[in-house]
């Protein structure tokens, strides 16, 4: 049994959001996904992955601005891990 | 020497995208030139060297930045007498296997009222499976550290780059971008110059259309790949920016900055 990994980005803090990002990692070596290698994600929210059999196994955590930082922006906030067994 | 300088839209564009593409703009009589100069290597020299000292008059690199469009667009962005950071040929080789990570150049920089330009030159055509560079619009005001963020392989919007011969890229230094994997039989060629400006980047460009509403339209611009709510704290920043580029304390769209700094009855 081999890993799957599945990265989704989304909108909000919600599962059922758009995906505004995704990567891949595949375990079974059968694939090779990289660096912009698409301009459409394989889903177009996160639940729509769980429907097609992907198990969620971390969400980001809702962490609130440090003071003096609110209007910093950075990495992607709402990063989902999927993963799939093969 | 004469320049096209850029318009107030064109500069707000750039503001939003942290990116400017001028397609085709370099003439065949140079881009035929270029692989020969490329592959000989141009000499480099100190961090911070004045352009006319690193590339002398006459120069293949200097007669690339004189060009009227080019030059406008560098005269438009960092001001005249820019200095030399530093420059660097790229070549990926074809069927190299692999494709950069995502990332940001140098360090983290948080300056919010100045900012670097990397030129970006394509002296042939780049094709889809030439995998040309990848950049990630609206990313360049994020404060990450060069390639934290590999992890990331696509955005929604993103610009996978494919472009005529001649084309050349002006790129805010917060930009995320990467060399995408060439999976052609054709090596891919592009030369980089990063600039350090050495004046106040305030009101550089052409600014007859400072109030053109599409000014605030650009600025307002959302990229596919934001995050509902950053993408208000990208419009907000950009608002900073924009006041510190035009002198104007007083701009604002859709009136994020101006309610947030409303403190009636304080000393600010």
């Amino acid at each position: 049994m081999k890993q799957q990994v599945l990265v989704l980005y989304l909108a909000t803090s919600a599962l059922d959001a758009p995906v505004v990002g995704w990567s891949r990692y595949d375990g079974t070596g059968r694939t090779d996904p990289t660096t912009g290698d698409g301009d459409e994600p394989p889903y177009e929210t996160g639940v729509e992955a769980l429907r097609d059999g992907w198990r969620l196994f971390q969400a980001s955590q809702l962490i609130p601005p440090y003071p003096g930082h609110e209007y910093d922006t950075s990495f992607l906030k709402h990063e989902f891990f999927f993963e799939k067994l093969s | 020497m004469r320049t096209t300088l850029l318009t107030s839209v064109q500069v707000a564009g750039f503001v939003a995208a942290g990116y400017l593409r001028l397609d085709g703009v370099v003439p065949d009589e140079l881009n035929d030139q270029a692989i020969d100069v490329l592959e000989a290597g141009i000499p480099r020299s100190p961090y911070g060297t004045p352009v006319a000292k690193a590339f002398p008059d006459g120069s293949f690199a200097r007669r690339l930045i004189e060009l009227p469009a080019v030059a406008g667009a560098l005269h438009s962005l960092v001001g005249p007498d820019p200095t030399v950071d530093h420059h660097a040929v790229h070549v990926r080789e074809p069927r190299e296997g692999h494709a950069q990570p995502l990332h940001a150049d140098a360090i983290i920089d948080t300056r919010m009222d100045a900012f670097d330009v990397q030129l970006m030159y394509y002296p042939r055509e780049v094709s889809a499976d030439m995998g040309g560079t990848l950049v990630v619009p609206g990313s360049h005001l994020r404060r990450t550290n060069e390639s934290d963020t590999g992890r990331y392989q696509n955005l929604r919007g993103q610009t996978r780059l494919t472009c005529p011969a001649g084309t050349v890229m002006l790129l805010h230094h917060g930009i995320w971008h990467g060399g995408r994997r060439n999976d052609s039989d054709v090596r891919r060629y592009m030369f980089k110059i990063r600039f350090n400006p050495t004046v106040p980047q305030v009101r550089l460009w052409d600014v007859s259309d400072l109030e053109d509403p599409a000014v605030s339209a650009e600025l307002d611009r959302r990229f596919p790949w934001y995050e509902h709510a950053t993408g208000r704290l990208e419009a907000h920043n950009r608002v900073r920016l924009w006041r510190a580029m035009t002198g104007d304390p007083s701009f604002d769209v859709e009136y994020w900055n101006t309610r947030v700094n409303n403190r009636p009855g304080r000393v600010a």
